[in-house]
């Protein structure tokens, strides 16, 4: 027998340190005093991703989401909620409106995620055209075929005040207005789904669970622009992606929605994939370009422009993954309808992949002007581990730090830009204390130096520099002078650099220096790392009155660095140590510390 | 089907949205979804996927539907699996395993009863539902 009602009580980390085991507790034991447990389920769940106001409670059918909870709320819960049917008002998140009712125009409901882009994603089988046609798929297509004139389909855009998702946000309207404008027997449209900074997969998995949403939009930007070939330019590492866009090409053009007179409208628009060997600097809109024509590479002087001179010479219009995946949604809904999401300059949501030390890792879709505090700590639910949060890093190896102060501030273009990060395509790697941020800052700098094509050489050799010098500060041998020096390199690579790769790539060094200051000091001045984790700067020492001689660290310890008798304190030879933190990890007594 | 026309495309979408409603309504079927994005077949999906045919095969149960669909957006608890059933609150499922699995169909498909611990919500609003 189905019972009338479940009661779903959080059962995360952060819920459970305030009592949520208890309120679960109360709940089952008010249930069956009150006479109703053979009615009414309650279950624990996983973490609600609000945990700033947890302990929750939600009761389902009603879908009443009750906030701050305490143990003995139960018995009323049980009481008005299950027994009257009257919502305990006193403790609902939105005490005005039932949950349920949220929309567009009062965004602000308790869950703080809104999916735009990822409208479909995790809803319909990815590999079955009828399940994207169910909902509302290529009614967009439809509208831009028969309805909308190429001008109309601009003027939605327009109207929308999307921008490029890619990191650049470039307003979308006026890149496909240029490239309609130019003069051309052919033109292009090309999707960028060359995803690259460390930490993202929105584009991946975009494409995996809706990779129709790309393709139709790229048929309304051909229409509207003139075009009649595609290309999608995915890197080779995202077999699935690829996999399920061929399957999704195939059946599209099965019926009829792709290749020529589409839906008997005599319009015809083909499409071809190109996978990219997995370059970094290939997202750039030129290197891609050229990647596609088969040179290696290397982006080209702009202008011209790709919308004037792109593929083989001919006007093209590049956009990325999520840029795309909103058109569909502006045709269908009208531009005016994502104009009311975000904030003044940044329209609609972005999409974020959100990871590294925090609680919920995941693919997060937000209105733009959400703060990274709420991404992280109540859709995130905070650091793992119950760590102390230092900073996060948006934008990849092109963006920077930010640290706690600067949580409040909503994200979008401008917003970012102007603390010296950027939004970037929507990477976001969460920091904890045990992270040091010099040591971050190399790791994106050697990527950066990895993945410079060589071209041109403030890029080139300031990349090689800026490390060398970042790198003698993690060995303990860096000066007040380099700091300086840092400072003028990144500022002739920022203005000198042929593309964006070259300009960013000093910003994950420079944040740092600027948000945590003293954590650089502390590795020139002091010759110590805070964190940790610069191996030259530390030392591993035991303990001889928490150490009992269990020889323990001595076997685990690869280069014979430990010595001592059983049963009596070892010692640790610090000139062979190489720091691996293998004894650190193998003691059970504490005896081990890091200096 | 062939190539189609616009009216084709018309027709399939509507006979598509009355066939879900339909299952919403006469819930006859119950309707399995497993995500299968990179991020839930690395953590194991495509096990629980197979699982869940086996296992639905043994036990002689027929009308449940399984399909697989993208990222849900719960990566840190994949693999993921929402069950859509009639008389059923629309569930997501994390952490699945095999074991999950003999309990989701157990308790959830056979008797209606969550399955306890391994309930998550929903990360987003579905902004295309018709409100």
């Amino acid at each position: 027998m189905a019972f009338r009602n479940y009661i779903l009580v959080c059962g995360g980390s952060g819920c459970e340190s305030s009592h949520s085991d208890e309120i679960y507790n109360n709940l089952i034991k008010e249930c069956e005093a009150q006479g109703v447990a053979e009615e009414v389920q309650v279950i624990k769940t996983g973490c609600f991703g609000f945990c700033e106001q947890g302990p929750i409670v939600k009761i389902l059918p009603e879908d009443a989401f009750y906030v701050k909870v305490k143990p003995s709320d139960a018995k009323e819960l049980i009481a008005e909620h299950i027994i009257k049917g009257r919502e305990v008002t006193r403790l609902l998140y939105d005490k005005k409106k039932s949950t349920k009712n949220a929309k567009v125009e009062d965004i602000k409901f308790y869950q703080k995620q809104f999916r735009v882009v990822l409208r479909n994603c995790g809803k319909i089988d990815p590999e079955n055209i009828d399940e994207y046609i169910a909902r509302d798929g290529y009614l967009a297509l439809e509208k831009a075929l028969f309805q909308l004139t190429p001008e109309d389909i601009i003027g939605e855009l327009k109207k929308s005040g999307l921008r490029g998702r890619g990191g650049a946000g470039f307003p979308t309207w006026m890149k496909w207005n240029f490239t309609k404008a130019s003069q051309g027997d052919v033109k292009y449209v090309v999707c960028n789904a060359d995803e690259g900074d460390p930490g993202a997969y929105m584009d991946r998995s975009t494409l995996e669970g809706d990779p129709h949403s790309v393709i139709e939009a790229m048929m309304i930007c051909g229409k509207a622009i003139g075009a009649h070939q595609g290309f999608i330019y995915i890197r080779a590492e995202y077999p699935l992606a690829i996999h399920r866009l061929e399957v999704a090409m195939a059946q599209a053009r099965e019926y009829g929605l792709l290749g020529e007179d589409i839906l008997g409208s005599g319009f015809a628009f083909n499409l071809e994939i190109r996978l990219g060997a997995g370059a970094f600097v290939c997202g750039e809109e030129t290197a891609l370009l050229q990647s596609i024509e088969g040179h290696r590479g290397m982006p080209q002087p702009r202008p011209p422009f790709p919308a004037v001179k792109g593929l083989w010479g001919k006007p093209t219009c590049i956009d990325n993954v999520e840029t795309l995946a909103n058109v569909a949604v502006i045709i269908n809904k009208g531009g005016e309808w994502l104009s009311k999401l975000g904030t003044e300059d940044s329209h609609g949501t972005k999409v974020f992949a959100l990871t590294g030390k925090i609680a919920n890792s995941g693919l997060v879709e937000v209105p733009m002007g959400t703060t990274l505090r709420e991404i992280i700590f109540d859709i995130g639910g905070g650091i793992a581990n119950g760590k102390k949060f230092k900073a996060v890093q948006t934008g990849g190896p092109s963006g920077g730090i930010l640290t706690e102060e600067y949580l409040d501030t909503p994200i979008d273009f401008g917003g970012l830009t102007s603390l010296g990060s950027m939004m970037g395509s929507g990477s976001m790697i969460v920091m904890d204390e045990d992270d040091c941020i010099v040591d971050v800052a190399k790791f994106y700098l050697k990527f950066s130096v990895d993945e410079s094509c060589g071209k041109c050489a403030p890029c080139r050799i300031g990349g090689r520099s800026l490390l060398h010098l970042v790198e003698k500060i993690t060995d303990g041998k860096g000066t007040e002078k380099d700091l300086d020096q840092i400072q003028e390199i990144a500022h002739a690579m920022q203005i000198g650099s042929l593309c964006a790769l070259g300009q960013t790539t000093p910003n994950p060094v420079l944040s740092g220096m600027r948000y945590l200051a003293d954590e650089y000091r502390a590795h020139i001045v002091d010759k110590k790392c805070p964190a940790g984790k610069c191996k030259k700067l530390i030392t591993y020492e035991i303990d001889p009155e928490k150490c009992i001689g269990c020889t323990a660290c001595a076997r685990k310890c690869p280069v014979g660095a430990i010595t001592g008798e059983v049963k009596k304190p070892h010692k640790i030879n610090t000139d062979i140590c190489i720091k691996c933190g293998a004894c650190y990890a193998a003691c059970k007594f504490g005896a081990i510390s890091v200096h | 089907m062939g190539k189609m026309t616009l009216e084709d495309l018309r027709k399939l979408r509507k006979s598509k949205q009355d066939a879900i409603k339909k299952r919403d309504i006469e819930g006859k079927n119950c309707h399995v979804i497993v995500g299968m994005g990179t991020c839930g077949i690395a953590a194991g999906a495509k096990v629980v996927l197979d699982e869940f045919i086996n296992e639905l095969d043994a036990q002689g149960i027929e009308d449940v539907m399984v399909t697989q669909t993208g990222c849900m957006g719960l990566c840190y608890v994949e693999p993921t699996v929402e069950v859509v059933m009639p008389g059923m609150p629309d569930v997501i499922y994390g952490k699945v395993d095999k074991k999950v699995v003999k309990q989701i169909i157990t308790d959830h498909i056979m008797h209606k009863k969550l399955v306890s611990e391994h309930v998550f919500d929903r990360p987003a609003a579905d902004i295309l539902k018709k409100d």
